[in-house]
């Protein structure tokens, strides 16, 4: 196995090659339940207890599906302007490998629950690309391996592996790309910009956790390559394993550069699956397609079709939200952000919470600076997300209200917010208890600026002078003076009151 | 009426990890053409406006509610396993040394 391919410069192989992508996205549904028995689904739990003889693959064994996997297949397909299959079966795609113990995946071949739709992205330049859905369907994940022996824990050179199915059955949706084609260099941006607006679109519909990283969502590129202007495309590679936004647009990337290589040197490509490795930024070689890949699909004889009425499509088309992309749209407007600083608090992952701390009673203003500022400044240093502190709209909009009706300067209400972080209360409470309140008495603070003016002649004559830059070293030290407890934009303007030139 | 070589017999053995012999492979090659055919004559009777079928019952949408039912115990989930370590199946090696 080859792990050092050549790989041309990235430019260089879009100057003499057209992408083609095409993405598969693999979704664990949040049901309750397994798609074809009872067992629970979630997240940990001691291996081989969330099993029975249904998904064991026990002989005599029965399949039911569940229902709410129906739906949620189906509002995924309505979000993704699918057409809804009148009548559909699932089928067995037979395979050996122990992840699956029946020794076959019950899945859909040529009948899928939802076929031929689209999906609008906007790419980070701010141009759209539509995305052509082939199709969505339903089926269920595998087990878990864990490969002992051998020096890397992976399945090459282990002498054998341990096999837990409390994944084996979970619902899984399947939805697959027609070829994207004419995208030119942005490939690897059109399939990052596609499978975040993918995340994003089902995550708003609630029927997945849609955690990348603990792969209740998981992405196979398909990428090949032609000569500029050809018609016919180029043999294409299946990179697996790719399982955040970055390793989406990284590993796109790297395929071109690397099949651009092999064609430059008179090479060909092979027809093959690839793994991508976090770690060093490349694929390696997986295995050939085969004679083996025939998976003699057959219509599932344990199961009937599904055959959903056009009034119940009605009804879950009804359920639909607003798209994420529209919804984004409405509401920068609404709170008056600039396109950069929408991008910030999408990127901090704070749309609801923002949504929720204005329904709070917050300003937009108010409630940017502490979610995509403060708290998300936090979370970036301490490797966390801003939902993880515990921090509630709630709290934020209490806070901000604190500071508008002029009780806490802008560092107090940093300390209130740690207060807040650290379980100590409201921001009410945590203000009361740590005693943090802005002095309200003007004459305290009028004598104070009046002993610091007193003490710093040089500095106040140059601000009488017109320098008003230099009022900040006087309000440094009138806020030491009251240590910390005043507020600050009124010391300025005290200070500058006094100094102004025409002031005796 | 089709049939069926004793190469996609061979092929069909393969795929599915049934391991025959020469001889086998003659005697079975045999067989399985004749049930192949033996069965085809359902295309004789079914003409175009009969729809192909892969289930004797007429019903659809059989479904149950998303409930939790009880699990199998770990211990009895293996208790049929030739082998388990760590609450898990021990399977043999997946891939071949190389």
């Amino acid at each position: 196995m080859s792990i050092t391919d050549e790989v041309v410069d990235y430019d260089e192989a879009l100057a003499a090659y057209d992408p083609v992508l095409g993405l598969e996205v693999h979704v664990e549904l949040n049901t309750a339940t397994k798609m074809f028995c009872g067992c629970a689904t979630g997240f940990g739990a001691e291996p081989n207890t969330q099993v029975c003889p249904v998904c064991l693959g026990l002989p005599g064994a029965l399949p039911v599906v569940n229902e709410k996997g129906v739906e949620a297949a189906i509002r995924i397909g309505l979000a993704l302007n699918c057409s809804i299959a009148d009548w559909c079966r699932f089928a067995r795609k037979n395979y050996f490998y122990p992840d699956m113990p029946k020794n076959f995946q019950t899945s859909q071949y040529d009948e899928p629950i939802a076929f031929d739709g689209y999906l609008d992205v906007e790419l980070e330049d701010g141009s759209t690309y539509r995305v052509e859905i082939e199709r969505a369907h339903m089926e269920e994940d595998t087990g878990k391996s864990l490969h002992v022996g051998g020096s890397t824990g992976r399945i090459q050179g282990a002498e054998y592996s341990l096999v837990d199915y409390n994944r084996a059955g979970i619902p899984l949706i399947e939805i697959v790309t027609k070829p994207l084609t004419g995208t030119g260099a942005k490939a690897p941006l059109v399939a990052k910009a596609y499978v975040a607006a993918l995340r994003d679109l089902l995550k708003a519909l609630n029927v997945s956790d849609v955690r990348m990283e603990q792969g209740s969502m998981r992405c196979d590129a398909n990428v090949s390559i032609m000569p500029k202007g050809a018609e016919k495309f180029g043999t294409r590679t299946e990179t697996k394993n790719v399982n955040s936004l970055r390793s989406v647009e990284r590993a796109v990337r790297y395929e071109i550069s690397r099949q651009a290589a092999v064609l430059n040197a008179g090479g060909s490509i092979l027809q093959e699956t690839r793994h991508w490795h976090e770690d060093t930024g490349v694929t390696t070689s997986g295995r050939p397609k085969s004679d083996a890949d025939d998976y003699r699909y057959f219509p599932e004889p344990d199961l009937v079709p599904i055959a959903p009425s056009r009034a119940e499509v009605d009804r879950l088309r009804e359920t639909l939200p607003e798209p994420p992309a529209q919804r984004r749209k409405r509401l920068q407007s609404a709170w008056g952000y600039s396109d950069l600083e929408m991008r910030d608090v999408v990127n901090a992952g704070a749309v609801d919470l923002i949504e929720q701390t204005v329904e709070a009673g917050a300003s937009p203003a108010g409630a940017r600076k502490w979610w995509s500022g403060e708290l998300a400044r936090r979370a970036n240093a301490e490797g966390k997300t801003v939902s993880d502190f515990g921090v509630t709209p709630a709290h934020v909009a209490e806070l901000d209200g604190l500071v508008k009706a002029g009780r806490l300067n802008d560092s107090m209400a940093r300390q209130v917010m740690d207060g807040v972080i650290a379980g100590e209360g409201t921001p009410t409470q945590v203000a009361d208890t740590r005693g943090l309140e802005l002095v309200q008495d003007d004459s305290a603070l009028e004598a104070a600026v009046d002993k610091v003016i007193a003490a710093n002649e040089p500095i106040a004559a140059k601000v009488r002078d017109g320098k008003l830059n230099a009022a900040g070293a006087l309000i440094g030290q009138v806020m030491k003076e009251m240590k910390g407890q005043a507020d600050a934009a009124k010391a300025r303007e005290l200070i500058l009151a006094k100094l102004a030139p025409d002031a005796s | 009426m089709s049939s069926l070589s004793r190469d996609e017999v061979a092929h069909v053995a393969m795929l599915a990890r049934i391991q025959l012999s020469d001889e086998e492979l003659d005697k079975l090659a045999g067989q399985l053409d004749q049930i192949v055919g033996y069965v085809g004559q359902v295309n004789e009777i079914a003409a175009d406006d009969v729809p192909p079928m892969s289930h004797p019952l007429p019903l659809v949408n059989v479904t149950r509610p998303d409930e939790v039912r009880p699990s199998l115990t770990q211990e009895q989930a293996l208790a049929n396993a030739p082998a388990s370590d760590l609450g898990r199946f021990e399977v043999p090696r997946i891939l071949d040394e190389d």
